[in-house]
């Protein structure tokens, strides 16, 4: 539904719509704490800032969609063979073995102290580096779309510093007036 | 009870049907992105159902660095689109052949 829907809109919000179940599986996998994340993280912010790009820019879809009916058997052919091949590995007895059923994590402990235990102990340098990543992230963001336009308001040092009194001011001579009997 | 099998191939039927999404929409650069979020998303799910299988925490501090990774490959990716939208008027991928030699 996301790929093959003509309205972008509607993509996006089957999107959500698959981040939310993606959401509900992680949390019967046990992993709360990142199914949480995920609900929050992706449909509260990045999804609403694909709906918030859809709907700036303003698209014309029809032009867009010329090439769907070229493209679709080799589409379909390629997501078919990737289909073959990767499920003859799933669904092979290798999965299947006793290591993958040696149950799961202990659920004394939360999830999130789990994780955050690992992240501020093992993995330190990891979540900085992380945290330096959406630093440049927004950075990079808020630079790409700064407004470069006339109405835009800044110094300009080397002007201010380089104005000389002549541009600035000019001194007229005038006769003085006469004395009015 | 859920079978590793079952959550691999839930993560495989994503991932294929989000290659088929890059192939189909060639054109829109929007679902373009949409269709890498999408194979994040199930990169994730094997991720995570091998950390719940295994019984190992580590899978899912992995699966929080790719939601950081992707959060930002996103946000830097619609900022360049409305940038390109501004100068060219247009998302069209085949009409960005301004650097063709």
């Amino acid at each position: 539904m996301v790929v093959a829907i003509k309205n972008p809109i509607h993509a996006a919000l089957f999107l959500v719509l698959s981040f939310f179940s993606t959401a509900a599986i992680w949390l019967l996998l046990n992993a709360e704490f990142l199914a949480i994340a995920l609900v929050l993280v992706y449909v509260g912010a990045v999804m609403v800032l694909f709906l918030f790009v859809i709907m700036m820019l303003d698209i014309n879809v029809a032009t867009l969609r010329q090439g769907f009916a070229r493209y679709f058997p080799l589409g379909i052919i390629i997501a078919f063979f990737m289909v073959v091949a990767m499920g003859l590995i799933v669904s092979s007895d290798y999965f299947l073995s006793d290591i993958y059923s040696q149950g799961s994590i202990s659920t004394i402990q939360s999830n999130t102290k789990l994780l955050g235990l690992a992240i501020y102990q093992d993995y330190l340098y990891h979540f900085e580096i992380a945290g330096a990543i959406l630093l440049v992230a927004i950075i990079a963001a808020i630079s790409l779309c700064l407004n470069k336009s006339k109405i835009t308001k800044s110094t300009q040092p080397d002007v201010q510093v380089l104005a000389k009194k002549d541009d600035r001011l000019r001194v007229v001579k005038m006769k003085s007036e006469e004395k009015e009997d | 009870m859920i079978t590793l099998p079952e959550v691999l191939s839930l993560g495989t039927l994503l991932f294929c049907i989000s290659v088929a999404g890059i192939f189909l929409n060639r054109k829109n650069i929007i679902i373009l992105l949409m269709c890498i979020e999408l194979m994040l998303l199930s990169v994730n799910i094997n991720f995570i159902a091998f950390s719940y299988f295994l019984g190992d925490i580590h899978g899912q501090v992995f699966v929080f660095f790719i939601l950081t990774v992707a959060a930002a490959e996103s946000a830097i990716g619609l900022a360049i689109l409305v940038v390109m939208f501004r100068s060219r008027d247009t998302i069209n991928v085949s009409e960005l052949d301004s650097m063709k030699g």
